[in-house]
């Protein structure tokens, strides 16, 4: 689907801007580009409201603290102090540091694990909800069940499952603690990540495979081209663009669980604890200066996996802008 | 185009600051924490989890009818005792007159207090000296007065009185060597085969901070002592964290039980499976109801909870009423608590809903007792009980009780080690 829409519109009305510009006096591109800016003028302050304010709004409120000190009557001492960069120095010492790096290994853990999971399964969801078969309709729409249920409320219906008599248990023929604090609860946790979030990927996953031409499968039929190859030489290429976004979209999600473990397994759980998690206990005993600084520390740590993601894998995230890039360098290579 | 982002967000910056400048620098004058007067009067606000039983809206409209011009709304918060305390937290911060009189859970007393959120009570104006005693104590923060006491809760032993018949044991055991005799005799009975012996809490909640409080002060121990300073490191802590430990180890109590909640260790005893179990008296009601849910209709009876040499220390629940320090109305709060923690609303309240009073002389009520057999039960048990520690920083202090003892039962660390952990843990979250 991304490159449909990519492409279609590069492909008709460039040359013909691009033809029109030579003709047209300097002043005027400068008014187009100042029309250009008044109209998006209000997306982007209210994305500066909804997305920048909270976010240097919650930087400043890391640098703070308040209430932490008792007087001699045992009151709370009043104010905010500035204390710097305190709340992230204290995030790394101590207890608190085996916590955070306890939290940040069960972060990347379960992103790792569950991504994986999920591309596989969601691929094959993908190529099978592809097939032309009698009752593909019931499939796509059996496979998209999970997705549509809120987290919190898998969350409770995986908790029954896992609970001490539940169907896991009856199933396996096994006393397992799986809501208990171990290797167990980890296992729980991913199997119902999984269980909700493959639809996801097989959902992108089926509408780049609706894109790929069937000449070309034809093609590679007629020169003699096994299922095993046409699927590792054709379709995975072809629909790597969309894969990647895909995979890009869930990695994001994971690095920031938080409903899933904390309503199926518990808060303050060191084996499903994660790093939002951290900040929302934090939260929770009115420390703002402390959970801000969690927040943040994730922030930073989405955006890092994010870019390299980008730059490793070329996610085809912005695709647009990169084209056109490309596009303006065989344009200026032609020129020469 | 380039330049328009830079220049929101430099708008946004600077919102920020002044936005954030706002609230550090407020005056602290209006907080009534030295025990000020508390004036003014007219309409207020009631701020408490759900009416359930919509028989806190018929107290209130009984006040209405008799105040029309000091009138009382009631303001529902979530379900979840958090959430609740979230919410409170928020307009306390925002210092907001949105709420006047509070439904204060009995461990948060100390946070609201020594954060200047409530106004002193003026204990020369409240009758405290009906209620039961261990009850008040859950309203003071420092000698000082700031919740006045509307409902109380202990935690019971509730006991299938048909297996002990069976096994030949008379009376409900006083100490836990008694109470695991009770069980091998129970065990050796045709009927004994897949009951559990005992339960109580230890699921990682809130519950499992009762349970720990309940085990080290049973010992004469403490959690945190009376200077509140932890003590968690002296031998009757440790001794009755490992009557707990044991118990987990030794299969009187289910593995399982790790796992289970309030609610799940109730299905447990509901189903016939569990001789022992220590439960707060709201499950006396629902195990009797005899519509299917229950199997143990009629078999059952409540006992104080057993300790190592004769009758342990429950801890406290309940709710308290507390007036926001940055509330309007004061007098008319002072009064409309006055009027809710009165003999008369406490009895219509409690039979209205299963609430215990804090009132001592409902627990001798023939009526009261008509409709709740356990109350002389409860009474003693709430007499003899302790509350959770009384600290500031009550959402840390549990979460460490929470993970030291949970690790300990879950066999992670030894008891030793585990409570030394938490000695230190407990050590740095009270030191001013």
């Amino acid at each position: 689907m991304a490159t449909t829409v990519k492409n279609r519109p590069d492909a008709v009305p460039r040359p013909a801007a691009g033809a029109r510009r030579g003709r047209r006096p300097k002043g005027d591109a400068q008014s187009s580009r100042r029309l250009a800016a008044v109209l998006l003028s209000p997306t982007l302050l209210v994305l500066a409201l909804v997305v920048g304010y909270p976010v240097i709004a919650g930087f400043r409120e890391s640098l703070y603290s308040r209430g932490q000190q008792l007087d001699a009557d045992g009151f709370v001492v009043e104010g905010e102090r500035f204390v710097g960069l305190d709340n992230y120095t204290a995030v790394f010492s101590g207890d608190r540091g085996d916590a955070f790096w306890n939290a940040f290994y069960n972060t990347t853990f379960f992103t790792v694990t569950t991504v994986a999971l999920e591309t596989v399964i969601g691929v094959v969801m993908a190529l099978i909800m592809h097939q032309a078969f009698r009752g593909r309709a019931f499939v796509r729409a059996s496979i998209l069940v999970p997705w549509a249920i809120p987290t919190a409320i898998s969350g409770l219906l995986w908790r029954w499952i896992f609970q001490h008599d539940g169907v896991a248990n009856a199933v396996l023929r096994q006393q397992v603690l799986w809501t208990a604090d171990g290797l167990e609860s980890k296992i729980a946790v991913i199997i119902a990540e999984v269980w909700k979030t493959s639809p996801f990927i097989g959902l992108l996953v089926l509408a780049g495979l609706q894109m790929i031409p069937r000449e070309v499968y034809e093609a590679a039929r007629v020169d003699g081209a096994g299922p095993l190859q046409r699927f590792w030489r054709i379709t995975l290429p072809l629909v790597k663009p969309t894969l990647l976004v895909a995979v890009l979209f869930r990695m994001l999600d994971a690095l920031r669980m938080f409903d899933l473990p904390a309503v199926l397994i518990g808060v303050n759980k060191d084996s499903v604890e994660t790093l939002t998690m951290l900040s929302w206990f934090e939260a929770n005993n009115v420390r703002y200066g402390s959970a801000a600084a969690y927040a943040t520390i994730l922030f930073v740590y989405i955006a890092v996996i994010a870019y390299l993601f980008v730059r490793l894998l070329g996610a085809d995230i912005i695709g647009q802008a990169k084209q056109t890039g490309k596009q303006r360098q065989t344009r200026k290579k032609a020129k020469a | 185009m380039r330049r328009t982002p830079l220049v929101s967000v430099l708008a946004g910056l600077a919102l920020a600051l002044t936005a954030c400048g706002g609230d550090g620098d407020g005056d602290t004058t209006t907080a009534g924490s030295g025990g000020g007067e508390l004036t003014g009067r007219g309409p207020i606000t009631l701020v408490s989890g759900k009416d359930r039983s919509g028989n806190m809206q018929k107290m209130v409209d009984g006040w209405n009818a008799a105040h029309p011009n000091e009138t009382v709304r009631i303001i529902e918060l979530p379900d979840e005792p958090n959430d609740q305390r979230q919410q409170m937290i928020q307009n306390a911060t925002t210092r907001s007159d949105a709420y006047t009189v509070l439904n204060l859970d009995v461990v948060w007393t100390a946070e609201f207090a020594a954060n200047r959120w409530l106004a002193e009570l003026p204990k020369n104006q409240l009758d405290t000296a009906k209620l039961l005693p261990a009850t008040v104590t859950t309203g003071e923060y420092r000698g000082r007065l700031y919740a006045m006491p509307l409902t109380s809760d202990s935690g019971l032993l509730f006991y299938r009185t048909d297996l002990l018949k069976k096994a030949g044991v008379s009376e409900p055991p006083k100490t836990w060597a008694e109470m695991w005799d009770a069980c091998d005799k129970v065990k050796k009975l045709p009927e004994g085969k897949g009951v559990d012996c005992y339960l109580t809490e230890v699921g990682k909640t809130e519950g499992l901070t009762v349970t720990a409080a309940e085990a080290i002060n049973s010992t004469g121990g403490n959690i945190v002592d009376a200077s509140g300073k932890p003590a968690v490191n002296t031998p009757q802590a440790k001794e009755g964290v490992d009557f707990l430990v044991n118990a987990i180890k030794d299969g009187r109590m289910p593995k399982a039980a790790l796992t289970l909640d309030g609610e799940g260790g109730r299905r447990h005893f509901q189903a016939g499976k569990l001789l022992f179990h220590r439960q707060w008296p709201y499950q006396y009601g629902l195990a009797n109801t005899d519509d299917g849910s229950s199997k143990v209709v009629g078999k059952f009876a409540v006992a104080p909870i057993p300790g190592p040499n004769g009758p342990g220390a429950a801890n406290l629940g309940g709710h308290n009423y507390a007036i926001s320090a940055f509330a309007k109305n004061k007098a008319t709060a002072l009064d409309f608590i006055k009027y809710m923690a009165d003999e008369k609303q406490q009895k219509a309240n409690s039979l209205a809903t299963s609430q215990a009073p804090t009132v001592a002389a409902l627990y001798d009520d023939p009526e009261m007792i008509k409709k709740y057999p356990y109350l002389p039960t409860l009474k003693a048990a709430i007499q003899n009980a302790k509350s959770r520690p009384v600290v500031v920083r009550y959402g840390d202090v549990t979460a460490a009780i929470q993970g030291s003892v949970y690790d300990a039962l879950g066999g992670k660390t030894p008891t030793g080690q585990a409570m030394t952990d938490l000695q230190n843990k407990l050590t740095e979250l009270t030191t001013p």
